[in-house]
């Protein structure tokens, strides 16, 4: 799972069954101290997540396409959770 | 998922027999990642902008038919909104 910041959505009319009524996210995986890291990635939104918020997201299929109730679908990121804290000891 | 640009296309005579009649298609991911060769669910064509789905899941865009593929564009973007943008 990474930290990512949400930081837009994708409208797209003509799209796989699946991904039908799904709001998709555009992502930014960040580091511990907030800055962009790597590619930006389009991933299903499971929790209701939205612009400039932080969450926690999974780039892998069977963990993706379950948190937003499908099975066998072309799903391979998911947001599963807004971030409150991260605490660094 | 990753955002693409559909840049061209792919031709094979001689491939995995469940590639029949699926387009390969030449998708350069956005903004600056390297090009790759994403099979098409949805009917994209050169010049749009898509998202694609990678890995194992990709090839479930066409069950209950089995093919090989590591890279399917999922859906065409209409719209997108990003900050700063």
């Amino acid at each position: 799972m990474i930290l990512a910041r949400v930081i837009g959505h994708v409208v797209a009319t003509q799209k796989q069954s699946s991904h039908e009524g799904k709001k998709i996210l555009l992502l930014q995986p960040l580091t511990l101290d907030d800055q962009p890291m790597g590619d930006r990635l389009v991933a299903l939104d499971a929790v209701g997540a939205g612009v400039g918020d932080k969450v926690l997201a999974v780039q892998e299929g069977f963990s993706a396409m379950t948190s937003v109730g499908q099975t066998d679908a072309p799903i391979d990121a998911a947001v599963i959770g807004i971030v409150d804290l991260v605490e660094l000891s | 998922m990753f955002l693409g640009k559909v840049i061209g296309n792919v031709v094979c005579s001689v491939k995995d027999e469940a590639l029949t009649g699926k387009k390969l298609m030449l998708v350069d991911r956005l903004p600056n990642g390297p090009t790759v060769v994403a099979i098409d669910a949805v009917g994209a064509g050169a010049g749009e902008t898509v998202y694609f789905c990678r890995g194992k899941e990709a090839s479930f865009a066409f069950l209950p038919d089995e093919i090989p593929t590591e890279a399917t564009i999922v859906a065409i973007v209409d719209t997108i909104y990003a900050e700063g943008e």
